[in-house]
């Protein structure tokens, strides 16, 4: 019933979207790192107009699915002068998406360092900028791991969606094989593993980083 | 430059694919709770087996993609000549996504109720669905609403994809009027707007439903 001549056959292919999957992840992992810190320490500002808008931001981008914002800014960009090619549609969706989730995850460290630690900091003369630099930072940096990976493992598999604005990712290079080959089980279950697998190393690593940071 | 009249007559038909979506979710979402449940005990239960299956079951759901999950679903069982229709892969889909989390969600909350509280029952000599009735369950839906209302939006978001099985949910219909009005950009921003109205609703409702349910200090 399974042909492990096709497994054999169609492994190859689906390995290459595979790294075209981890390479944008982690590209727009990347950027939204820096998106969601900047948005994140702008949000501390005591300036109400900018607050306001990065709210706004923020909630708008998690309250909607992530296919609709990559039609928007594929289908949509067009209408308006902006014609990203499918990878870049891709790659800044991504980043606006993931960058404000991290954005709040960001917000909740800072929040979570106790206010004792800044008036001391304050008292003991330290610049505004040098408390975000060495006492904030520090700590808010070991306080979200665990929601900043389960954020990335979340993105990973969000990136699946990719594959419907034809960026040839990973699930994308799976249902042409499908649509090629007319071979359905085979290569429906490789993705599968593929996906299972990165998920999978990803949450077991960060599991170490986090014993090694609870320990340190 | 954006012209939404030609969106705006379209808006009756939105509503109804928002409506789709909302039963879509409602129903994936309860099956989810149900299934999740069973899940939980079989993951806090004795018997080795069950445990396994619960920590596989979680494991599988929340490692796949749901498009990869309603994919499978929907293509693999037609190869064994065993149709399903897209409805029934979008149920079937959506729910065993939301159960895998909603079980570790229900975990985490059982792992917050002091093991005093089960003692004591027993001591009362309350049978064990007793205590899971009038004891557990009560504590576990309330430290898990905050929870389980992020997962209630994560639902809704993600039965956009139910769109790709071709669903008639909110996108699909959306995607039906783009190739009708040649309005990509104001379509989808509506659409957005829809999402955006029913994922607020939902976070609304989940945080008046703890602040009603937080016992207040007397």
């Amino acid at each position: 019933m399974i042909d492990l001549v096709a497994i054999v056959e169609y492994a190859p292919a689906i390995g290459r979207g595979l790294l075209v999957t981890i390479e944008i992840c982690t590209v727009s992992l990347f950027l939204g790192l820096l998106l969601g810190l900047a948005v994140a320490l702008l949000g501390r500002l005591p300036w109400p107009p900018l607050r306001w808008l990065i709210r706004t931001y923020v909630e708008i981008w998690r309250g909607t699915p992530l296919l609709l914002q990559l039609f928007i800014l594929y289908y949509g960009g067009p209408s308006i002068g902006f014609l990203p090619s499918a990878y870049q549609a891709g790659v800044l969706g991504m980043t606006l998406y993931t960058g404000a989730y991290l954005a709040e995850i960001f917000r909740a460290g800072f929040e979570a360092v106790p206010p004792g630690q800044i008036e001391a900091a304050r008292m003991l003369g330290f610049t505004k900028l040098k408390i975000v630099r060495h006492i904030e930072l520090p700590q808010m940096l070991a306080l979200i791991v665990p929601p900043a990976t389960n954020q990335m493992i979340s993105i990973i598999k969000e990136s699946a969606v990719l594959s419907v604005i034809t960026v040839p990712e990973v699930t994308f290079t799976t249902t042409r094989i499908v649509s090629e080959t007319f071979a359905v089980v085979e290569p429906y279950l490789l993705l599968g593993l593929a996906y299972w697998c990165v998920t999978t190393a990803v949450a077991c690593g960060s599991r170490r980083i986090e014993r090694k940071l609870v320990r340190a | 430059m954006l012209d939404f009249s030609a969106v705006i007559a379209q808006l009756p038909r939105m509503a109804a694919g928002a409506q789709t979506t909302i039963w879509i979710s409602a129903a994936a979402l309860l099956c989810g709770a149900a299934l999740g449940l069973l899940m939980c005990a079989a993951r806090l239960s004795r018997n080795p087996f069950l445990r396994v299956l619960a920590a596989a079951f979680v494991s599988l759901f929340r490692g796949l993609p749901l498009l990869v999950v309603l994919l499978i679903l929907f293509y693999v069982p037609s190869s064994f000549g065993i149709e399903t229709t897209p409805l029934t892969a979008a149920l079937l889909g959506l729910t065993l996504n939301t159960a895998g989390y909603q079980t570790e969600i229900y975990r985490a909350g059982f792992l917050t109720i002091p093991p005093g509280h089960t003692e004591a029952a027993r001591m009362l000599g309350f049978s064990r669905l007793q205590i899971a009735r009038h004891i557990l369950l009560p504590q576990i839906f309330r430290v898990t609403i905050p929870a389980l209302t992020n997962e209630a939006v994560d639902v809704v978001k993600s039965s956009g994809l139910l769109s790709i099985i071709a669903v008639t949910e909110l996108l699909r219909i959306s995607q039906q009027i783009v190739s009708s009005t040649y309005r990509p950009l104001e379509t989808y921003l509506v659409c957005g707007a829809f999402y955006f109205l029913m994922s607020t609703a939902v976070s609304w409702l989940g945080r008046s439903l703890a602040r009603h349910l937080t016992p207040r200090p007397a």
